[in-house]
């Protein structure tokens, strides 16, 4: 057992904060700290920052234009940069479609895509949940019929993140009715230009617009963009779920948060003293600091392993389980901790009024954002029910 | 960063552990435990034969070990066979008595038993609040639930000293008047009281000394916890798939499987947590890790034991069922050196005067 970062750990570490420190615009670290929403122009700026680094497709060895670096690289990166409130990689392009086309793509797929994901000319979004088909992912319905040398598609996807900034969509479409609905997948990259196409926006909870319903009618896409084998879809997507579900448990973005949670402590007062002198509120702060320290020793556990294994098992469900728990207890907290202030709509508070320190105007909005956290990327429950099966054989 | 254990360690607890299948069944382990003397004087010369006190102390106080993930490795294979003999206060005395310059021999041989009598009924956890007081070379007051007190020939008390602190006292057993009693999760503690007891002074300002012996202690009853979860856990998944009913095993519900992934998730966090403090007894701020490390188990202990008891339905309600013996540990293992709110609130504290 050791648990101190090696040498060339440590230099790593070194490097990221040096490069965070240099090239990390503070207008874009203060609003991810004030939990402020990010333009478009705001998430490419960070994107063309990582790009001309290299460090946009993090988990892509370096034949393809990424670091090579291991699991445990990989790790401090994710840390480093949300300890220091840098904008999310909008995980779409560098960290699902890249890897699925750098296992899966033909190599006339990989010299199309990849470079223009890299040089952040492409925009991809998801097309995988349907109205009909959440967890149930395998029950999609939305059609892909093959006529020449296209695909004709008709249905509609929903819940696609950021789909109104996207060029692109790689989508899972159903190519065939045939043996169990797992085995009629298949996953297509579709150009967001073609005719029949249509966006629609979905307000949120707490009213901002982060995701979209998709409309496919008669949709024709060229056969050669069909990725993999025809009806492979499903194998594809277990791939990509597990490569998105294991810096989903966001143990770097809880890190930063407990830290302005404790400062927001010991700036509110409560009946005549600070926060974070009364007893209630510290052994709920104490709580989440116990359950986030034995999680980042858990993702380290897990990410060692896989750095042997080359592959994150189902282990990385409970860092899900866990994380999303931990990051909802956060804003829970922070919510809490503002009062009845914490209810006041961002954007209608007058200038200067003290209500609530400005950092934090909306972190009601943040704990009502957070829940989805839990239901996406394979729901708590289905992470459950994965685990019950693979790791515990029940 | 790595996360095996090292070679010599998984040698000692591969040993421990077959040891303990062979020699200390549950039945057996339930004969000795909750009959006076509260465990097995055979097994005890057995398990010091073996070197599993020498592995508690570093090689210059005549041990073999004595770091974090030693304490850890002994006391995880301790837990995972639900064994009952008085080996915490060996790890707590190790610390104190290397603190004073003392000799170890008698303690790592396992021939010299001590308690560790630091705790008193109306401050159980926290090292303030000590009313048994020192005067001239004297002991005066009484110490509360001292494990293996009952067996001990030497007990090292702390007692308040004429100068306001709080110092290290040794005591021959023989000297102070000692009831014992056992536990309802196996093993034997005691109450002893002293009335002008002859005392020898071996630390004068112990705090530090006597904070270390709780966290050394804390880290053990950790470990512990963690073996006895892995065992529960093991328990309760063979039950799971073999238990039926309404046709079909009950791990097959949904319910259950949720419930039972929760544990798994939870086990593995408290896993965590030990490690983490395993690795920070020798840093500054090893008392925080421990606190961090003593809560989260407490809460984990307590829930493995109601859920293990809960899954299993009505056999595990029987004296016949080793599940409720581990049970029985799992919840009063948080109440050993400090349950889950003092150690929470021990954390709590540290918020306040923090930048």
């Amino acid at each position: 057992m050791d648990l101190s970062c090696s040498p060339a750990e440590q230099a790593f570490q070194g490097q990221v904060r040096a490069f965070l420190r240099d090239n990390l615009p503070e207008d874009l670290a203060g609003k991810v700290r004030g939990n402020r929403p990010l333009s478009r122009e705001d998430m490419d700026r960070w994107h063309r920052i990582l790009s001309r680094q290299g460090w946009l497709g993090v988990t892509w060895p370096k034949a393809f234009g990424g670091p090579g670096w291991g699991a445990v690289e990989r790790h401090i990166f994710e840390e480093e940069c949300a300890l220091a409130c840098a904008p999310r990689i909008v995980p779409f392009g560098p960290n699902m479609l890249g890897p699925v086309l750098i296992k899966f793509g033909s190599p006339a797929q990989q010299e199309a895509y990849l470079p223009r994901i890299l040089s952040c000319e492409d925009w991809w979004c998801q097309g995988y949940s349907e109205p009909g088909a959440g967890s149930d992912l395998a029950s999609l319905k939305t059609k892909a019929v093959r006529e020449g040398d296209h695909y004709v598609i008709n249905g509609q996807k929903t819940w696609t993140t950021l789909g109104q900034y996207a060029n692109r969509i790689f989508c899972l479409v159903r190519t065939s009715w045939e043996g169990k609905p797992q085995q009629g997948i298949s996953f297509i990259l579709v150009d967001l230009d073609t005719p029949g196409i249509e966006m629609r926006p979905i307000r949120l909870i707490e009213g901002g617009h982060e995701v979209n319903e998709v409309f496919f009618t008669d949709v024709r896409v060229p056969a050669e963009n069909l990725v993999g084998e025809e009806n492979m879809g499903w194998t594809i997507a277990k791939y990509l779920l597990l490569h998105e579900r294991t810096n989903i448990a966001g143990i770097g973005f809880s890190m930063q948060a407990f830290e302005a949670l404790k400062k927001l402590a010991q700036e509110v007062t409560r009946d005549g003293k600070p926060l974070s002198e009364a007893e209630w509120f510290a052994t709920r702060l104490a709580q989440i600091e116990t359950d986030l320290a034995a999680l980042r020793i858990t993702n380290l556990r897990m990410l060692s392993k896989a750095d042997k294994t080359g592959a994150p098992g189902p282990e990385s469900s409970m860092l899900k389980i866990k994380g999303t728990l931990i990051r909802q207890a956060l804003t829970d907290l922070s919510r809490r901790a503002l009062g009845p202030g914490a209810a006041a709509l961002p954007g209608t508070l007058p200038d200067n009024l003290g209500l609530v320190p400005p950092e934090h105007e909306h972190d009601a909005a943040v704990y009502f954002n957070m829940r989805k956290i839990s239901v996406y990327g394979g729901s708590n429950e289905i992470q459950r029910n994965i685990l019950a099966k693979t790791l515990l054989e029940l | 960063m790595q996360f095996e254990m090292s070679d010599d360690r998984q040698m000692l607890q591969d040993m421990l552990r077959r040891y303990l299948s062979e020699n200390y069944d549950i039945l057996h382990r339930n004969a000795v435990a909750y009959a006076a003397p509260f465990h097995d004087p055979d097994r005890w010369r057995a398990l010091a034969e073996l070197g599993v006190l020498q592995a508690l102390a570093p090689e210059a106080a005549g041990g073999f070990g004595g770091e974090g993930f030693d304490i850890a490795a002994v006391f995880e294979a301790l837990g995972g066979a639900l064994c009952p003999e008085p080996v915490l206060p060996v790890a707590m005395a190790a610390p104190l008595l290397m603190a004073a310059g003392s000799d170890l021999e008698t303690l790592l041989d396992g021939t010299r038993r001590y308690g560790v009598a630091i705790g008193e009924a109306e401050a159980p956890y926290s090292l303030s609040g000590r009313r048994a007081s020192h005067e001239k070379g004297r002991l005066t007051g009484r110490k509360s639930v001292v494990y293996g007190g009952g067996i001990a020939e030497s007990l090292l008390v702390a007692a308040r000293h004429e100068g306001g602190g709080i110092g290290l006292y040794e005591v021959d057993a023989a000297d102070a008047q000692i009831l014992p009693y056992g536990m309802i999760d196996g093993g034997g503690a005691a109450e002893v009281v002293l009335e002008q007891t002859p005392a020898t002074c071996l630390i004068e300002d112990a705090e530090a000394a006597l904070q270390e012996a709780l966290d050394f202690g804390a880290l053990a009853l950790c470990a512990e916890a963690v073996g006895a979860m892995d065992a529960v856990q093991a328990m309760l998944l063979e039950y799971l798939k073999t238990r039926r009913q309404f046709g079909v095993p009950i791990g097959k519900f949904q319910v259950l499987q949720h419930r039972a992934v929760d544990l798994a998730v939870e086990i593995e966090q408290a896993r965590s947590i030990t490690i983490l403090a395993a690795s920070r007894m020798k840093e500054p701020d090893r008392s925080r890790h421990v606190a961090m490390a003593k809560a989260l188990i407490g809460q984990v202990a307590v829930l493995v034991a109601e859920e293990a008891i809960q899954m299993h339905g009505g056999i595990a309600m029987t004296w016949e069922a080793p599940v409720s013996h581990y049970a029985k540990r799992l919840v009063m293992l948080d109440a050993q050196l400090g349950d889950r709110d003092h150690h929470l609130r021990r954390l709590a504290a540290g918020y306040a005067n923090q930048g």
